[in-house]
């Protein structure tokens, strides 16, 4: 019995210390975009690592050239990716062309439900096509474009005292485009601390995305929408709409009188910089890079205050953020769904949140606690309330492109009007649709 | 029936034996020159011609090389259509001939000059030469990223030179319509010259000496001398580079992606740009067929009247 008992006890421990080599010995890939909230999802999988023995590897893409480098990778049939943490606008293509995993039966095993996260980034990272239920993602990172203002700036008496002059109101964080251009204008040139000052840093961007993330920014809340009848494409009247042309027009405005020298080509990066480094009242960019705003010695602590985007004809905020999936080409897919399945627990996401990550779990977002947790975490929860993404076809880039080509050449080259920029759009994604067989 | 060697004699069945004999020493000589000559042609065939032949007959498609799934239908000229329809590409191309035209006239004549400067052989010369044709050693990519931060209208020094002549406040190069197709020309032109100058520095030292000392004899002046014996003698080396640096700014990508990314809106989003987009962001594969396949035929055209033309100057 005692020798049985020694036995049973070896195995135990053989059995004990096999699995975790085995384990050891395999390795996962996921590819992201290079940014703030990558380093803070290196340092949460580490627990995984720990828990499971899977080492991680990660593929971090700069933002200009992530479409690319990994829309290519997926075409390909490669093998580098084993998770992917791809843009929403990837997942018609990612379904349809079959490059994720479905992942309906996976979540039902293992009692993932997607009532448990917020239901706008289900719909924007997760379900293809949208409103089914077919799940290809798990949202993975919240996201909508906000602004950050300069507290201390806008706290300065004489400043406010100048502006209330000028405007007839208190300055304040712009609640409306009209408001928003007021500001801009203001401080555009203006000297403060000895130094020369600029109104706003904006999306501006030809190449990959830039300023069709920027200019959506203002036309979600004049009115713009890409059909009459969701899954109609039937854009005559919606993509041009009067209301959308004024929005194209105001954004416009806006970087003609209020941009720095020389923001012509502006993204993320671009923005950050222009706001670091003193040079701007106003500053456009993505939830995600407000912690590390908020941590920064330059203009981090109470220097910096945070804003939902304007309203205008009603309010609307651009969708960012993305759900993580699992690679059809992978040959790790069952570690790749067990990093899914950690990755989903209400504990993990809770420290995904506390490390800088826009988690979407209702553990998280619905704790009472959540509004007061950061400078900026009510404003995030304002806009995922209203979020608004571009088109999610499977041709996406396609359309973005064309949009990139239209709205670049009357924002920023100054070429045509604002109507003819977005007929010249329907133009274009028509004869898109038409190849696709849509239309 | 062969003939003995020897004698010149014919012997019954010496054919036989010859042929064995070749057979034992090795292969013949057309065989070896076929054998030497088919990996190279078989090369050729995989990495040239049939591409070529694959991408003309995808322009007749509706191929998308992101969807492998999808049918590929004949859908006749209609790419073809589409492009010579467009507005859009028609802008495209009449970048890129600004973009080529430009480049092309400004370094020759600043090559040119640089090379009858450096021809002087004044002293520190070689060390100057040097200095000159390090921009034309660099990465067109990388150049263009540090010249963004050249022409940055706040702290670049292009600027900041510019305002020490004349207080014109910031220039902002890259995103002014009317000034970036310029930004694109100047940098290409800092990078390229160099390599302009060299070509014609080779064409001015295989002048004889005797030509000039001839020249001195009748009492030509300088100007004679440049235009009837300087500029004839260096006038293939010049079309050559022309044809080289022609080439390769008509198919311009990398320098100025980086530099503009082919904005403000459109103006300096020359034809390989453009072609890049349809082929690798819009996966439009069968319409970038056709694309490819009218800016081939261009360049192959004009190269050849050029080469044509450069031959006549030769004779």
């Amino acid at each position: 019995m005692k020798a049985v008992g020694f036995a049973a006890i070896a195995a135990a421990l053989c059995a004990g210390t096999a699995l975790p080599a085995i384990a050891q010995d395999k390795e996962i890939t996921l590819c992201w975009a290079a940014w703030d909230p990558a380093n803070a999802l290196v340092e949460l999988s580490k627990d995984f690592t720990a828990q499971s023995g899977v080492k991680m590897n990660f593929e971090f893409v700069p933002w200009t050239s992530f479409a690319d480098r990994m829309l290519n990778e997926l075409n390909s049939g490669g093998k580098l990716c084993d998770l992917m943490i791809g843009d929403s606008q990837w997942i018609g293509g990612g379904a349809t062309y079959g490059h994720y995993v479905k992942l309906n039966d996976f979540f039902d095993a293992e009692g993932i439900s997607m009532d448990d996260f917020l239901p706008a980034a289900v719909d924007a990272y997760s379900a293809w096509p949208k409103g089914s239920d077919n799940y290809y993602a798990l949202p993975a990172m919240g996201d909508a474009v906000g602004w950050v203002y300069r507290k201390d700036w806008f706290e300065k008496p004489e400043i406010q005292a100048a502006f209330k002059e000028e405007y007839g109101r208190d300055l304040a964080p712009p609640k409306t485009w009209d408001e928003l251009l007021e500001v801009g204008k203001f401080f555009q040139g203006r000297e403060i601390d000895g130094e020369t000052r600029y109104g706003a840093a904006i999306y501006t961007e030809r190449g990959s995305e830039g300023i069709t993330m920027g200019v959506t920014n203002a036309l979600y809340p004049y009115g713009f929408k890409y059909e009459n009848e969701p899954g109609s494409y039937d854009m005559e009247g919606a993509v041009n709409s009067p209301e959308a042309v004024k929005g194209l027009e105001v954004y416009k405005a806006l970087y003609e009188c209020c941009t720095p020298p020389g923001h012509s080509d502006a993204y993320m990066t671009e923005d950050l910089d222009a706001y670091k480094s003193g040079q701007t009242a106003l500053q456009m960019n993505f939830f995600a890079f407000f912690p590390g705003i908020a941590k920064d010695p330059e203009v981090g602590g109470e220097t910096s205050g945070f804003f939902v985007n304007p309203s205008a004809n009603q309010a609307a905020s651009v969708l960012g953020g993305q759900g993580i999936s699992v690679v059809a080409y992978s040959d790790n897919k069952p570690e790749a769904l067990e990093y899914i399945k950690w990755f989903a627990q209400p504990e993990v996401q809770q420290k995904w949140w506390a490390l800088g990550g826009y988690a979407v779990h209702n553990a998280v977002v619905e704790d009472p606690n959540f509004p007061e947790s950061t400078p900026f975490a009510a404003q995030f929860l304002e806009a995922m309330s209203n979020v608004k993404d571009f088109w999610q076809e499977p041709i996406y880039a396609e359309l973005l492109q064309a949009m990139q080509k239209r709205v670049h050449d009357y924002v920023v080259a100054d070429q045509g009007t604002a109507q003819e920029a977005l007929d010249k759009l329907i133009e274009d994604w028509t004869i898109s649709f038409e190849d696709d067989g849509k239309l | 029936m062969a003939q003995n060697a020897e004698q010149g004699l014919a012997v019954p069945g010496a054919g036989g034996l010859r042929g064995g004999l070749r057979r034992a020493r090795g292969l013949s000589d057309r065989a070896i020159t076929v054998l030497f000559i088919a990996p190279s042609v078989l090369l050729l065939l995989a990495i040239n011609i049939f591409p070529l032949i694959w991408t003309v007959y995808l322009s007749f498609t509706n191929y998308r090389a992101n969807q492998p799934g999808r049918e590929i239908k004949w859908i006749g000229t209609r790419n073809y259509e589409r492009l010579l329809g467009s507005e859009d590409v028609w802008g495209y191309l009449q970048a890129t001939a600004n973009f080529v035209v430009w480049t092309m006239l400004i370094q020759v004549l600043l090559g040119l000059g640089l090379a009858l400067l450096i021809n002087r052989n004044f002293r520190g010369a070689p060390f100057w030469t040097t200095i000159i044709l390090i921009p034309m050693m660099l990465s067109p990519a990388v150049v263009g990223t540090f010249w963004t931060y050249l022409y940055q209208p706040q702290t670049g020094i292009f600027s900041y030179i510019i305002n020490m002549f004349a207080s014109v406040g910031p220039i902002d190069m890259i995103g002014s319509v009317h000034l970036a197709p310029w930004a694109i020309v100047i940098v290409d032109t800092w990078m390229w010259t160099p390599y302009i100058m060299l070509l014609c520095l080779a064409g001015l030292r295989s002048i004889p000496d005797y030509l000039y000392e001839a020249a001195e004899v009748d009492r030509a002046n300088a100007l004679q001398t440049f235009w009837y014996i300087t500029l004839p003698r260096i006038l293939p080396f010049l079309m050559l580079a022309v044809l080289f640096r022609g080439i390769e700014n008509f198919k311009m990508f990398d320098m100025v992606v980086e530099l503009t990314s082919g904005g403000p809106g459109s103006t300096t989003e020359l034809a390989s740009i453009n072609l890049k987009r349809e082929a690798f962001e819009k996966w439009r594969t069968g319409f970038a067929s056709a694309f490819a396949v009218i800016l081939f035929v261009t360049v192959f055209g004009l190269g050849n009247i050029y080469v044509k033309a450069l031959n006549r100057v030769k004779q």
